[in-house]
């Protein structure tokens, strides 16, 4: 099937085009980092990760998005989401590709990153973390790949993926658990030190891996003769709905347990970010803008007659990707090193470099989704016609 | 006829599955036993041994910046610490700071002003229930079954920095970039270090395997006392005992082997 990535019109080519030169910037970029050292980021001694951890842990969230449409198909037999299901595997196979792409640049010594395997440690979140995330990659490659060329022949797919499938549901919260565990299990860590955060982070995932894939089957509907059909975006849209709801309940709980409490070492961090602390605040702005995003979105899916207006749907999707990207994707890792253990103040701005290698990354990851759907919408048009 | 290709084909596929699984099987056998990397330093005839190493700072003998500066350099200078301008590649094994930044949540209001401005020696806290031991995927940094020691295997480490998010007390740096070109003059005794890995106080157990207490005790002219805190006769356990000491965030469940008198 993959002769189908290679079949596409001059704008196919063109984005894909687009996305090579983007990558290869990115790549040049790393080579420099490679030669230098973590030395071209902003990171320092007190916040250790940065940009680059922060986008893995967003994009775990997205990966483990695709559930929402794989759950409600296989598990409630809702069949209007069979369509589309495929669009989800494919997600998650992009989007982990990026996370652990997203790991491999952050390590210091790269070359090293397989004494994980070598050296395995249980007690390890990260070693964990790496199981996880490989094998909910490799789930979703035989899964989707299987799926889908099942569909091409016009046979059913193989008994034998059936376990596979159901495996890959819990599979998914597990990812974004374990990454959340990365971080909620560290002492002297008040920001992060809350058994509500994995379950913070399913909820932002739940709301932008559904909200990025409504985008990508509204483009996919105006740059193919395939159409996801209304009904699924529309139950989609529900979904974005209900999870950025609890989302944003989640993080005012986080408010009130750390203001009513008022413990310091709780507080900080908070204020950090939304008021800035002892004169420094360079992220206030940018979360001030995320949290009025979110509530944009909410009011924006919540309502049925804007929810129901496509175009309207497609920003409050928008506003619900920004603003849950900024929110994981810059507050949560800069905020939590920020003040450090001894309580200083050394803010962490991400530096133009590390930016750029990071879009890199993205860039990476969309060029394996653009031919992953291409490959599927192809199928779909062949199948129809 | 066709049934026999088949079977051999069968036989050299398990063969060859059987030759390469070996190694890793291996690999897993072998890391079943060891509790952390295979390195050994070679003890002296002199070598000193503990249970636990355990450190006493009597802050009240260490008045300013320019007492703890010939204990800092001790450190440094032996142990290759380069000096980097840009405060975020800064690298420190040991350093001064304020009370209430060694002891955040502990700072009482109105202290007295000599105890405000008095600096305060922070480091590796060598804990006994280490967080970063716990976080390392490569067991790069382990605990010393031997003497408690928090060790580093600077060629195992793949810097992750996930041991510089779990320590509590920041005592863990990371080589942003090639250290070599900053280190002032090369001691040949100890290893430098690359680019990309992490780094911190080792309690000088390159100095106790030959006999030698570490160095910033050596130098404190009494401030600092170094011990077993599981001897009840050593130095450590007898100022504890006579006097009123504090841990840095002892709240935490570390356990950490640095005891402050204030």
């Amino acid at each position: 099937m993959l002769e189908l990535a290679l079949k596409g019109g001059k704008k196919y080519y063109g984005w894909m085009t687009l996305l090579v030169v983007i990558v290869g910037i990115g790549f040049l970029l790393y080579l420099r980092q490679l030669d230098f050292g973590l030395g071209i980021t902003g990171l320092s001694r007190d916040t250790s990760w940065g940009f680059y951890i922060a986008n893995f842990t967003f994009l775990v969230g997205v990966a483990a998005g695709g559930v929402m449409v794989v759950l409600p198909y296989y598990l409630h037999d809702y069949k209007a989401f069979g369509k589309v299901t495929i669009l989800g595997e494919f997600l998650a196979i992009a989007s982990v590709l990026m996370c652990l792409t997203f790991i491999l640049v952050d390590l210091g010594q790269p070359m090293r990153a397989f004494n994980v395997l070598l050296y395995p440690t249980l007690n390890s979140v990260l070693f964990w973390d790496a199981v996880v995330l490989n094998g909910y990659l490799f789930l979703n490659i035989i899964i989707g790949w299987n799926v889908l060329e099942a569909e091409r022949n016009g046979v059913h797919y193989q008994p034998w993926l059936k376990p596979l499938i159901y495996l890959s549901i819990p599979w998914a919260i597990s990812i974004h658990t374990v990454t959340a565990y990365l971080y909620c299990g560290l002492p002297g860590r008040g920001f992060w030190m809350t058994a509500i955060l994995a379950p913070r982070f399913l909820s932002s995932a739940f709301a932008a891996g559904p909200a990025l894939l409504i985008l990508c089957c509204l483009i996919i509907r105006r740059v193919s003769s395939f159409d996801p059909g209304r009904e699924q975006i529309q139950s989609l849209a529900k979904i974005v709905a209900y999870a950025i709801c609890i989302n944003v309940f989640f993080f005012l709980c986080e408010i009130f347990v750390a203001f009513y409490s008022q413990i310091p070492e709780h507080m900080d961090h908070i204020k950090y970010l939304f008021v800035g602390l002892h004169g420094h605040g360079a992220y206030v702005p940018w979360m001030w803008a995320s949290f009025i995003l979110m509530i944009v979105g909410i009011i924006l899916t919540v309502i049925p007659t804007t929810r129901k207006n496509e175009g309207v749907l497609a920003v409050a999707c928008v506003a619900i990707f920004l603003g849950t990207w900024i929110d994981k994707g810059l507050g949560m890792i800069a905020g939590g090193f920020t003040p450090s253990p001894l309580h200083e103040i050394n803010e962490y701005i991400p530096s133009l470099q590390e930016v750029v290698i990071a879009l890199g990354v993205w860039a990476m990851g969309f060029l394996v989704l653009t031919a992953l759907f291409k490959i599927a919408v192809s199928v779909k048009e062949e199948t129809r016609s | 006829m066709d049934s026999s290709r088949r079977r051999i084909l069968q036989l050299l596929g398990i063969s060859a599955l059987a030759l390469t699984t070996r190694p890793v099987l291996d690999a897993f056998a072998k890391e079943q036993q060891a509790t952390g990397a295979d390195v050994i330093i070679k003890e002296g005839d002199k070598v000193l041994k503990a249970r636990q190493w355990a450190m006493v700072i009597d802050t009240r003998k260490l008045h300013s910046e320019a007492e703890l500066e010939p204990l800092i350099e001790a450190c440094h200078t032996i142990h290759n610490v380069p000096k980097l301008l840009n405060k975020n590649h800064e690298i420190k094994w040991l350093w001064g700071t304020h009370y209430h930044n060694a002891f955040p949540g502990k700072a009482a209001r109105f202290i007295a002003e000599e105890v405000e401005q008095r600096p305060f020696l922070v480091l590796c806290n060598h804990c006994e229930n280490p967080p970063c031991v716990r976080a390392c995927p490569t067991k790069a940094t382990w605990k010393r079954d031997n003497d408690g020691i928090v060790f580093m295997d600077f060629h195992r480490c793949i810097g992750c920095r996930f041991c510089m998010a779990a320590c509590p007390f920041g005592a863990r740096s990371f080589n942003y970039r090639d250290p070599r070109p900053f280190i002032q003059e090369t001691n040949k005794k100890f290893p430098t270090r690359m680019k990309g890995v992490v780094e911190k106080c080792n309690f000088c157990a390159e100095r106790l395997a030959v006999g030698q207490i570490p160095a910033c005790v050596e130098v404190s002219k009494g401030a600092l006392a170094f011990g077993d805190l599981y001897d009840p006769k050593s130095e450590v356990r007898e100022l504890i005992r006579t006097h009123f000491t504090i841990r840095r965030k002892q709240t935490l469940g570390t356990e950490p082997c640095v005891y402050y008198i204030v």
